[in-house]
């Protein structure tokens, strides 16, 4: 008995391991394969070790191009869907009102809908009032699922704050913007930073409601890509998708470590 | 003497309560000022679209004949692919239990001070880009790739078989794909769990298997809920897996709305397809609450 029990603790750790590595094993591949020497204009199968992509990762500028493209999108929708979704956020947590109830469920529905549905209405809409693909489009697309999870974030967040800070601000005599940048805006910073940033990264990653909304002419990294893959899938693709994870995942363990700190330092 | 009057109970004035619920506002607009902006891109920009996607799918347009017939056409013409986009979905999700459930126990229970560091682990394939991932797939897959020659030398695939192009390649990829929405959302309600509950099960003499059905399965049961509609939804609505590494026999849903939206005449029946793949989702869903039970999903 005890024996089959150990088994089986074995057999359920092995198949976690096994599933981490599932999971690992692409990413893997990623970095691998921008060190690939393809034969040719397809970088599937492994020929032999080089550094060719690294020396030169900005040889194909179309792509470059895109993944800047791709940051100037995230900035706007970072900025407008902080803004909006913040709002949200706090009047969610913060006050009691009539139809808030519906208000929440309008705002988890973007959440429960495939993206080809998303991008596809929006897109019927676009065409209803006769505006082409363009950046604006693209903001505007990327900025609607957005502020849902930008919502849902900072009202995760800052729930079961102590708002009475705010009206001792005020008694104190400290004006209504005073108060907000004194007193709101340190206290829901982290949550604010967190939707931001979650907000980038989802930017940056989306494909489908923004290839729906594109036009002709404005290719995300993403859709640059997708352009590509029928006449080449160069190593660069590996290489800049690999120089996008490290700075990602340094930006990610710089937010942990410094929220670290702070609740250390609030702490002690 | 006067008697004495029954104390009047005054009205116990409540803390104003501070959780979620919130304070009433002191002016009634104080909320809608925060909510408005928000609010109106949510109207305009979603509700709206999605009221005219609902006018466009009765509209006449490419082989439709408008009004609801649009509807049953579309459905007779893409009757296969409906139902292999289902069919991909569900098997993704399954596989995503079946792979996601132990990991996510494993971290919570066995994980110790690593347990961030492997949730880390969960969510990294979200740091590279949704194609690019997909694409690794493809090198993975490749004929003459990794995958296909362990698969050839146990004898599993013929010389002239491949992998790429097969539903399997677009199912597994899906699977992984969606991974990480089904390990997090049974991590975070398996990390709720009181452990005591366990032993109390297992003092009560029940076996291992009855412990975990009875108490762990049933307390992890909203976790698995929201990660199979995290997982199946996007699944659902997916084109990139079956295009980067699918066929022509394994097109779906979203590969015909992505082949064919920027066709004016086309966009009526596409209006259609989306609002029954909504619809289908939305029915799935429902029997699924049922199934589980709704009032331990709550």
């Amino acid at each position: 008995m005890n024996a089959l029990r150990r088994v089986g603790r074995i057999g359920l750790i092995a198949w976690a391991v096994a599933g981490l590595l599932f999971l690992f094993t692409p990413i893997l591949v990623t970095v691998v394969y921008s060190f690939n020497e393809p034969n040719g204009k397809f970088n599937y199968i492994w020929e032999g070790f080089s550094l060719n992509g690294w020396t030169d990762p900005f040889k194909y500028s179309d792509l470059t191009d895109a993944l800047f493209y791709s940051i100037e999108v995230a900035i706007w929708v970072t900025l407008i869907s902080t803004v909006l979704g913040t709002l949200l956020g706090l009047a969610m947590v913060k006050y009691r009102f009539r139809g808030k109830g519906l208000l929440g469920g309008l705002l988890i529905l973007p959440l429960t809908m495939p993206e080809v549905v998303l991008g596809f209405s929006i897109l019927t809409l676009f065409v209803a009032i006769n505006w082409s693909g363009s950046t604006v489009t693209i903001v505007i697309a990327q900025v609607m699922f957005s502020v849902s999870y930008v919502a849902t974030t900072v009202r995760a967040r800052i729930k079961g704050f102590d708002w009475r800070l705010e009206e001792a601000a005020a008694d104190l005599g400290a004006n209504p913007w005073r108060t907000f940048r004194k007193v709101t805006l340190p206290l829901i910073a982290p949550g604010v930073v967190a939707a931001a940033l979650l907000t980038f990264a989802l930017s940056l990653d989306d494909f489908i409601i923004t290839y729906l909304n594109s036009g002709i002419d404005n290719s995300t990294f993403p859709i640059e890509i997708w352009n590509m893959k029928r006449s080449q899938v160069p190593v660069q693709i590996n290489v800049i998708a690999t120089i996008v994870l490290v700075v990602s995942v340094s930006v990610a363990l710089l937010t942990v470590w410094a929220g670290n700190r702070r609740q250390r330092r609030l702490s002690a | 003497m006067t008697a004495v009057a029954p104390l009047r109970r005054k009205p116990v004035k409540r803390e104003k309560s501070r959780d979620e619920s919130g304070a009433r506002p002191r002016r009634w607009f104080t909320p809608w000022l925060l909510v408005a902006p928000g609010l109106l891109w949510l109207i305009i920009f979603f509700v709206i679209p999605m009221i005219r996607m609902a006018t466009l799918s009765l509209e006449k347009g490419g082989e439709a004949d408008g009004g609801l017939s649009n509807y049953s056409r579309v459905i007779s013409d893409n009757s296969e692919v409906i139902v292999r986009t289902f069919t991909y979905a569900f098997f993704a999700t399954i596989a995503a239990i079946i792979i996601g459930y132990p990991l996510a126990y494993v971290i919570a229970r066995k994980g110790g001070r690593y347990k961030t560091f492997f949730l880390a682990l969960v969510v990294l394939p979200f740091f590279v880009t949704y194609l690019v991932r997909t694409l690794s797939w493809k090198i993975l897959l490749y004929d003459g790739g990794p995958v296909v020659d362990i698969a050839r030398t146990l004898g599993i695939l013929n010389d002239n078989q491949g992998i790429l192009g097969s539903p399997f390649a677009v199912v597994m990829a899906l699977t992984y794909n969606f991974l990480p929405f089904m390990v997090l959302p049974i991590y975070v309600s398996l990390e709720k769990i009181d452990w005591r509950l366990l032993e109390a099960a297992n003092d009560l003499y029940a076996t291992a298997g009855r412990t975990f059905r009875k108490v762990t399965l049933r307390l992890s049961l909203p976790g698995v809920f929201a990660g199979t509609l995290l997982t199946f939804i996007p699944a659902a609505g997916d084109f990139v897996n079956s295009e980067l590494l699918g066929s022509e026999r394994t097109i779906m849903i979203g590969n015909i709305i992505a082949k064919n939206f920027g066709k004016d005449y086309f966009r009526p029946e596409l209006s259609a397809l989306s609002f029954m793949l909504m619809a289908i989702i939305l029915i799935g869903v429902l029997i699924y609450a049922r199934l589980l039970g709704t009032e331990e999903i709550a």
